[in-house]
């Protein structure tokens, strides 16, 4: 609005945004600094927020104890190589729907969308026999595979409306400029569509992050990622809430701060475009 | 723009993916109507024998079905209700000019960037903990016992940590959806006549609801599925209080090992999201158009 | 070199055929300008032509090469499109070289030409920059020479000029103009202004509805339109058409005559009317007048002419201008 705001409706409003922002964030806040605590002072009571002796010592007790870098290691070439195979598939798919549409190419689309839709409860069964009998239980290809397929929809979506807003006249423009289908892809819809992927990226590689239902149940000790290994913490021994803020710090730092910049995405992808 | 050429290549470009998910979809899909069928258990492998719909009634029959549904419905509804309610007054207020309005936009988006296993252990242990949680200590410093909010309210304590949850992603997307709302239409109302409220519940509440709808089918979908908070706070307890549909399937498939029944209980599951998701399709299939 | 025919050419879109049977030949060197209301098949005439669609039927022969089933890049023609499509990540250094890089060209040789096709265009200070930060008339430039460095049989222009403004379309024209009589290359270019079809064109294709109505020259195409359709879409203001008593005398359904072939007078005349409005230009006056029985003529006047709303004032038609036409909307010699 063009109008002036009066100042002091300003500071009103900010002192009550603020304070439901932090409010909002204040478990997350809660957990960075418990992080740095001993355990006797993490279950101080009256209990203590700023003035402490910070420690690292559970960041280092959290890695000895249970190799917490193996499953962050997990969590990283998870998530990543999802997103990645994904983003393989889902191009050539997205580019040929978004610039040669046919008749069927919405209900295609829209099919995709609902495989989204299916409680993975409903499929849980036969995907874990068939996993024990391949032997992909516990392995991070499995988890990979299927972290891939559920999240291919919203891939492929998110590609098809980046897509759609590149101008078809440009590509039409190369070709009667002598680019034959690869030169095509190479040279002009890849660098136009950069910024488009690059946000399908990270999108899903935050999803696969926090994928929790078969990154659960689909995994034991070997491939476990973040989720299944903070699982863990559910039924600990002995004093413990220092370390698992340490443990959780550690998971949910990276996916903080790639959902800086995802907001955007955030809507895009997940509400397969229906608000704008 | 389409020439011969470029469609037998789209369609070539598109297969792998349509495949994929095409397998993705009905080789589970059918392994699991067909156990449902089955009586089969993990345990006694290779004595399957085809029940008809004896599973389903059982299912059916079983008190923890009924809790079960009831949970699922609780969950999502009061989900819905926090989110939704909360979400718009939230993004009404974002919408406002403020100070440092970048920042509390991402203090906002946080809870939903956290991967549910931390959240719901964090709650639990940290916060919901009758002996050790901040809510126990500040309960007792206004002079209350600590309350046992996962012993005596476990349903509603998952709703409330799951509500937290999807708070930013409602308020995000009506935000969205706000920020987009067109100032010619609301400086035409004005000039109109229209006062504060008028304006608000005439322009604005119409705009919102479409994008509030899409919130509510969306979150509903992902909400119906449930799991990890269940799994590492109650456990689906005490005894079924806090056991949702999936929860159930889970239990009945892994921990007990009928797979029988639990891919009875898959299909409702999915019989229930697939009502859900005919409502989105058609809302998602009216923008596509756009 | 640039010779280009089509034979019984059509083209649908599913059971809808926007292009019945259609002949044209367009000879090497010639500036043929596609022109017709919105709708009529013109830009899909030459999307035809470039290879972007598809025909239904009917072949394309480009020097004397068969190329009805040749994609575009094979067909050795140059388009620029209404809104550039200039390639916003590379520079225009790299928009005006790609042709060349498709074709393999090796490096020494595109540089001169990309170097020769800046300086005739005038783009030699902005090599380097995007085209996000080029003026529509500078991108317009760009288009123009990542075409030119094709050195195609011909060039293909979908309405070029439209994204302009009217100061800014009036210099392109005749810079398009001055090409063509540089490269002597035959060029095909689709309007909807046919004001630009006039001053531009060795022939005019007048299309309507998918049907060719016309194929001439400008000048033919003024004075001798074949039929209803070309004589009113030809000449601005319009053809005023008259039906019914004063075609008794011309032996014709209807006759036309062109505004600016009317003398006005305020004591005698042909016709007899009411002036509605008067368009003052200072260097010609348009008079809108309303004759009853035959609603409203316009006539043009060079220099003023002082009417005012509501005046009684005469019409005599020039007789050697007068169109007959006859109940098809044929034109009758």
């Amino acid at each position: 609005m063009a109008r002036k705001v009066s100042t002091s409706r300003k500071l009103i409003v900010t002192a009550v945004a603020w304070t439901i922002g932090i409010l909002l964030f204040f478990p997350i806040l809660w957990i960075f600094l418990t992080s740095f605590k001993t355990e006797a002072v993490a279950i101080a009571d009256p209990p203590v927020f700023l003035f402490f002796d910070w420690t690292t010592e559970n960041y280092t007790t959290v890695q000895e104890r249970s190799n917490y870098f193996r499953h962050f290691w997990n969590s990283v070439v998870i998530s990543i190589g999802s997103t990645v195979l994904g983003l393989i598939i889902a191009v050539p798919a997205a580019w040929a729907m978004a610039f040669v549409p046919g008749k069927r190419t919405k209900d295609v689309l829209m099919w995709m969308l609902s495989t989204k839709m299916l409680p993975p409860v409903g499929v849980l069964i036969p995907i874990y026999l068939l996993f024990r009998d391949m032997g992909l239980l516990d392995t991070r290809i499995g988890l990979t595979i299927v972290l891939m397929l559920i999240n291919l929809p919203i891939i492929v979506w998110m590609l098809y409306t980046y897509f759609r807003e590149i101008p078809g006249e440009i590509l039409e423009a190369s070709r009667m400029d002598g680019a034959s289908l690869r030169d095509e892809i190479i040279y002009v819809l890849t660098p136009m569509a950069v910024p488009g992927i690059a946000s399908t990226l990270l999108l899903n590689i935050i999803l696969a992050w926090n994928e929790a239902f078969w990154t659960l149940n689909l995994t034991a000790a070997k491939a476990a990622p973040l989720t299944a290994f903070i699982a863990s913490y559910s039924s600990p021994e002995g004093l413990f809430y220092a370390k698992l803020s340490a443990a959780s710090t550690m998971a949910i730092a990276p996916i903080m701060i790639l959902g800086w910049f995802s907001q955007k995405q955030l809507v895009r992808g997940l509400t397969f475009g229906a608000v704008k | 723009m389409a020439t011969d050429h470029s469609r037998t290549a789209a369609r070539i470009m598109i297969s792998p993916a349509v495949i994929l998910l095409l397998a993705w979809m009905i080789v589970p899909l059918a392994m699991t109507l067909y156990f449902s069928f089955l009586r089969y258990n993990l345990l006694m492998p290779g004595m399957e024998e085809w029940i008809g719909f004896d599973n389903y009634v059982y299912f059916f029959e079983d008190p923890a079905f009924k809790a079960a549904i009831i949970n699922t419905l609780v969950l999502v509804i009061g989900v819905l209700l926090i989110t939704v309610v909360g979400g718009t007054l939230l993004a009404l207020l974002l919408d406002q000019p403020m100070f440092g309005q970048g920042i509390v936009r991402i203090l906002t988006i946080a809870p939903f960037l956290v991967m549910p296993t931390v959240s719901a252990l964090v709650w639990k242990n940290m916060f919901m903990n009758p002996v050790n949680g901040l809510f126990a200590h500040l309960f007792k410093a206004l002079g209350f016992a600590p309350y046992d909010f996962l012993g005596n309210a476990p349903l509603a304590s998952i709703v409330f940590m799951v509500a937290w949850m999807w708070l930013p992603f409602a308020a995000l997307i009506l935000l969205t959806a706000l920020q987009s709302l067109d100032q010619e239409q609301i400086e035409a109302a004005e000039m109109d006549g229209a006062g504060a409220f008028a304006r608000f519940f005439y322009i604005v509440v119409p705009h919102l609801s479409r994008a509030a709808t899409v919130v509510i089918l969306i979150e509903t979908i992902f909400l119906l599925s449930v799991f990890a908070e269940i799994l590492v706070t109650t456990n689906g307890g005490p005894g079924y209080a806090s056991t949702n549909l999936t929860y159930l399937v889970y239990v009945q498939s892994l921990l007990q090992f009928d797979v029988g029944a639990g891919a009875a209980g898959g299909v409702i599951a999915i019989i229930l999201a697939n009502i859900v998701a005919i409502f989105l399709m058609r809302m998602i299939g009216k923008n596509l158009d756009a | 070199m640039g010779r280009i025919t089509l034979n019984q050419i059509t083209k649908s879109f599913g059971d809808k055929q926007v292009i019945p049977p259609l002949d044209l030949e367009i000879n090497d060197g010639e500036f043929v300008v596609f022109v017709g209301p919105s709708g009529c098949g013109k830009s899909t005439l030459l999307r035809l032509i470039a290879g972007l669609e598809d025909v239904s039927s009917g072949d394309i022969v480009i020097d004397g090469t068969p190329a009805t089933d040749l994609p575009p890049a094979k067909r050795g023609l140059a388009m620029v499109f209404q809104s550039y499509a200039l390639y916003p990540h590379m520079s225009v250094r790299k928009n005006i070289a790609f042709p060349l890089k498709m074709a393999k060209t090796d490096k020494a040789e595109i540089d001169r030409k990309v170097t020769n096709a800046a300086e005739v265009l005038n783009l030699t200070d902005y090599l380097d920059n995007r085209p996000g930060q080029l003026s529509g008339g500078q991108r317009q430039r760009v288009a123009i020479g990542r075409a030119i460095v094709r050195e195609p049989a011909a060039f293909l222009f979908d309405e070029p000029l439209s994204n302009l403004d009217a100061a800014l379309r009036v210099n392109m024209r005749a810079e398009i103009s001055e090409l063509h009589q540089q490269l002597a290359t035959t060029m095909v270019y689709v309007t909807h202004d046919q004001v630009e079809a006039m001053t531009m064109a060795d022939k005019i294709v007048v299309l309507h509805a998918g049907v060719i109505e016309q194929v001439g020259s400008p000048l033919e195409l003024y004075e001798r339109p074949r039929n209803r359709f070309v004589a009113g879409f030809i000449g601005s203001p319009k053809m005023n058409f008259l039906e019914g008593e004063p075609t008794a005398a011309y032996d014709a359904h209807a006759i036309g005559v062109r505004p600016e072939h009317i003398t006005l007078s305020k004591t005698e005349g042909t016709w007899q009317g009411t002036v509605g409005l008067a368009e003052h230009l200072g260097s010609d006056t348009f008079v809108r007048i309303a004759v009853p029985g035959q609603g409203d003529m316009i006539v043009r006047t060079i220099g003023d002419f002082a009417v005012k709303p509501g005046e009684t004032v005469f019409l005599t038609p020039d007789p050697a201008k007068i169109h007959r036409f006859d109940a098809t909307g044929l034109a009758l010699r």
